[in-house]
């Protein structure tokens, strides 16, 4: 039978070219995010904010989300946020930080009192003002533990260059990923801190596997001038890729359309993620070898006119 | 490579098989596994039978999860009035010495002044054996003291809690605490909960199914500290002025030293009293607390006796006549249901510090169940389409990488029943996440396979080549993987921590079955089929 074949088997699309394009395009992006991370800024949940969220589904299956926010404003505890999840008449209400570690049960009492005739209650979280400071801190030690473990990893297994390049790589990975979450909204809480570990362990898996081919190349021809091994390695691992990527998605999509409502959030984050590591796998880690001067066996490697400039070594 | 010896195919298969029946407890609920394991026979050997199954978190079953935290200040509050107990009980046993002014209370700690010096001698070596070494599994017999004695000018003595010793005292706070939650819990009647301790002061309690944790919060919130104290002749001297119970608003003078403690019960019972019909609680004490109760009864006939509950006087009787067979009963305006409460304070004990919540999470039964049914649909479907694009891409191949996969996924689902790990929303993400990349370990070897056979070699070698060349990279990227997973582990907590567990065991069976099973159903197809070439 004929077999499905998404890759050719002998390619030699110069990727190494594109890097014109690619790196304004995720210099641009990556600045973009930054931009918006604070300005506009994350959606963050409770866990980060602290305060009370309630999720609640009318009994009549739909909801008035005017009339929640009303009554909900109306308890004097702040701006509450208030907005409608699926179908079915499901609103996720959230109420800001109340001082003091009592202050949350006191939201409480007031929103069964109020809901609890025409709404049930799915959940319900609270976090006091001690915990979401310990999850913020613990989320970004996590984020920037697992950045610094795996550039350890790498400067153990690979040479300095394909280390820095997959370092440079993973950053623009989680940069971009923090830009998915301001754009779309998408509520930040721990979970998040895990799609984005996730995605580092994702990012650094691709990498590493055009890199692994990089090295392998490397030693089996000396000579050969950077951008040509780079686009070599690329191709050859390309078929593997374009596999890899595939199945990930198609997974990850079963999961945002079935997965149902609490975890569309992370999982339409893990499907962007898994796009964004593959471009940048190619696109933006191993061309950025080019720059770091790839050296090879003491030569540093010429690129070909063809191929883009490529700073001189200064030899 | 490509040669697989019998007994290496039947050790395979049979770790495999192992493996996978230990996820089958798994997919029952707990009656049932209970009615199975009862149905054998005697004679069979039951630790055949995999017993342990996944425990699914409150976000799949729906429940309760309260994150308590020992109020520091309130600890110390209480490790200082019990200090100036000690203290005043060294003073009275030395010979009645008094200090001027009483004793006060200063933070973390307390003072008093004795001008006479010759009394100050006789009476600072027994205050110094108040201080005690700190001792525990980490520090051994070098932890230093839990007080600090030091002696100011004009005759003042100072004693206050040492910074090791608060420490040690919240530690043990802690477990104290754990114990009478358990006890306040399981007298209440609910099914399984969890306590764990949590860091240095807190105490995670999780308990399923229940949906309206206020009821568990306000008797958690309650100390519950019984003191029995006289209640004081005027507002002034050793006293405290104690809110009423009865009469709201007012104020009682109780003196300051206890007399017995709710710690010596052995027992307390609603009852109603014989001839008003009010609910009460009759308690009874230990020998300690008998002989205290006694002694303190006899030599106040006549006198009232203040019963302090949390610093509140829930009543004060008169006592007729000496009290000397340990048992009583407290009277106070009790409901039925408040007299049942305080019983089941009373038996679990009092809390060592005021616990506040700084956490609460509630899963309603509803999104617990939605939950599972979306998680187990999109399994499925990304089951399917995996394995569809497996096949459709490697033919043979493919179908062997997609049992691989059914095993991965089996193997994962065996060990989380081993560890009694709990399974969460995230985790059900994780394993269709780990659907996805598992086939990666497969597709390496294959797509290298390939390249090799293109470059000339015979299906063997190619087969042997793909393999090796496969395998350094396979252990690179899910080394990767793997260290980012275990920081989530370590970092996470509940869901993210599920999350977690299911991606290092999803890493870890990946690479033990794309280089065991994998390879052997190759090397059986091939030593079967002998092909000329490659089928994809």
């Amino acid at each position: 039978m004929r077999l499905l074949r998404l890759w050719p088997d002998e390619s030699h699309v110069d990727f190494m070219r594109f890097r014109r394009f690619t790196f304004p395009l995720s210099a641009f992006l990556s600045v973009a995010t930054v931009v918006l991370f604070l300005t506009v800024g994350l959606n963050f949940g409770i866990d980060f904010k602290g305060g009370t969220l309630v999720e609640l589904q009318a009994k009549s299956k739909t909801a008035d989300v005017g009339a929640v926010r009303h009554t909900a404003n109306g308890f004097g505890f702040g701006e509450t946020e208030v907005q409608e999840l699926g179908g079915e008449g499901t609103v996720l209400v959230r109420f800001p930080l109340q001082p003091g570690e009592q202050g949350q049960t006191a939201v409480m009492q007031k929103a069964h009192a109020a809901f609890d005739a025409d709404y049930v209650f799915r959940r319900t979280e609270t976090v006091g003002p001690r915990v979401s400071g310990e999850l913020v801190q613990s989320g970004t030690i996590g984020v920037v533990l697992s950045v610094l473990a795996v550039l350890f990893y790498l400067w153990f297994r690979f040479e300095r260059e394909l280390a820095l390049g997959a370092i440079v790589g993973t950053l623009h990975d989680i940069v971009l990923t923090l830009g998915v979450f301001v754009i779309s909204r998408i509520e930040f809480n721990m979970t998040s801190i895990a799609a984005i570990l996730t995605i580092v362990g994702y990012s650094l898996n691709e990498t590493v596997v055009v890199f692994d081919r990089t090295r392998e190349l490397m030693r089996r021809y000396k000579t050969i001038p950077t951008v040509e091994l780079l686009n070599l390695s690329i191709n050859s691992t390309m078929s593997r890729t374009v596999m890899t990527a595939t199945s990930a998605f198609l997974s990850l999509l079963a999961l945002v359309l079935f997965g149902g409502e609490a975890i569309k959030g992370f999982a339409i984050v893990m499907l962007a993620g898994v796009v964004i590591c593959t471009y940048s796998a190619i696109f933006v880690s191993t061309p950025v070898l080019i720059y770091l001067g790839l050296m090879l066996s003491g030569v540093k490697a010429q690129g070909r006119p063809a191929g883009g400039r490529v700073p001189q070594a200064a030899e | 490579m490509l040669r697989f010896s019998r007994t290496k195919i039947v050790t395979t298969l049979a770790v495999i098989l192992i493996g996978l029946s230990l996820a089958v407890p798994s997919f029952f609920s707990a009656e049932q596994r209970a009615g199975f394991m009862a149905s054998l026979p005697s004679w069979f050997p039951s630790w055949i039978v995999p017993q342990r199954a996944i425990v699914l978190g409150l976000d799949l079953q729906g429940g309760s999860q309260l994150l308590l935290e020992v109020d520091q200040n309130d600890l110390a509050k209480s490790l200082t009035t019990a200090l100036r107990d000690d203290v005043r009980r060294v003073l009275r046993e030395a010979g009645g010495v008094t200090p001027e002014g009483g004793i006060q209370i200063i933070p973390r700690g307390v003072q008093l002044r004795i001008a006479n010096e010759a009394a100050r001698a006789k009476v600072l070596p027994k205050l110094r054996e108040l201080s005690q070494p700190i001792s525990n599994a980490l520090v051994g017999q070098g932890g230093g003291q839990t007080l600090n004695i030091t002696e100011k000018p004009e005759g003042v003595i100072q004693i206050t809690l040492t910074d090791a010793g608060l420490t040690d005292r919240t530690r043990r706070a802690v477990t104290q605490a754990i114990e009478v939650i358990r006890r306040r819990i399981d007298f209440g009647g609910t099914k399984e909960p969890s306590i764990q301790q949590q860091g240095a002061d807190r105490i995670l309690v999780q308990v399923p199914g229940l949906q309206d944790p206020q009821k568990l919060e306000d008797q958690l919130g309650k100390t519950a500290k019984l003191e029995f104290r006289m209640l004081a002749d005027s507002p002034s001297g050793d006293v405290d002025l104690l809110p009423s119970k009865d009469e709201k608003g007012a104020r009682v003078p109780v003196e300051r030293r206890v007399m017995a403690s709710g710690a010596d019960l052995t027992d307390a019972q609603p009852a109603f009293d014989h001839q008003t019909q009010e609910p009460m609680v009759s308690f009874k004490f230990n020998l300690k607390g008998a002989q205290s109760f006694g002694q303190a009864t006899s030599e106040n006939v006549g006198r009232r006796m203040a019963i302090v509950l949390d610093n509140e006087v829930v009543s004060a009787p008169r006592i007729n006549t000496p009290i000397t067979g340990g048992s009583g009963q407290i009277t106070g305006n009790f409901t039925v249901a408040q007299a049942n409460e305080l019983s089941i304070l009373l038996r679990a004990g009092a809390l060592p510090a005021k616990l506040t919540v700084v956490e609460r999470r509630v899963v309603g039964p509803g999104l617990g169940s939605d939950s599972i049914q979306a998680g187990k649909y999109a399994t499925l479907v990304a089951g399917a389409l995996v394995i569809a694009f497996m096949f459709a891409t490697y033919g043979v191949f493919g179908f062997f990488a997609n049992i691989a996969l059914i095993v991965h996924v089996g193997l994962i689902l065996g060990l989380m029943s081993v560890l009694e790990a709990t399974m969460t929303l995230p985790g059900i993400a994780g394993i269709v996440l780990t659907i996805g990349t598992a086939v990666d370990s497969n597709v390496l070897i294959y797509e290298r396979v390939r390249e090799e056979v293109r470059a000339g070699r015979s299906i063997v070698s190619a087969l042997q080549a793909g393999f090796d060349k496969a395998f350094a990279t396979i252990i690179d990227s899910n080394s990767t993987m793997a260290i980012a997973a275990l920081i989530l582990f370590f970092l996470g907590s509940g869901p993210v921590k599920g999350f977690a567990v299911v991606f290092i065991l999803g890493i870890l069976t990946t690479v033990i079955t794309a280089v065991t099973l994998t390879r052997m159903m190759i090397a059986l197809w091939y030593n079967m089929a002998r092909p000329k070439t490659l089928p994809f």
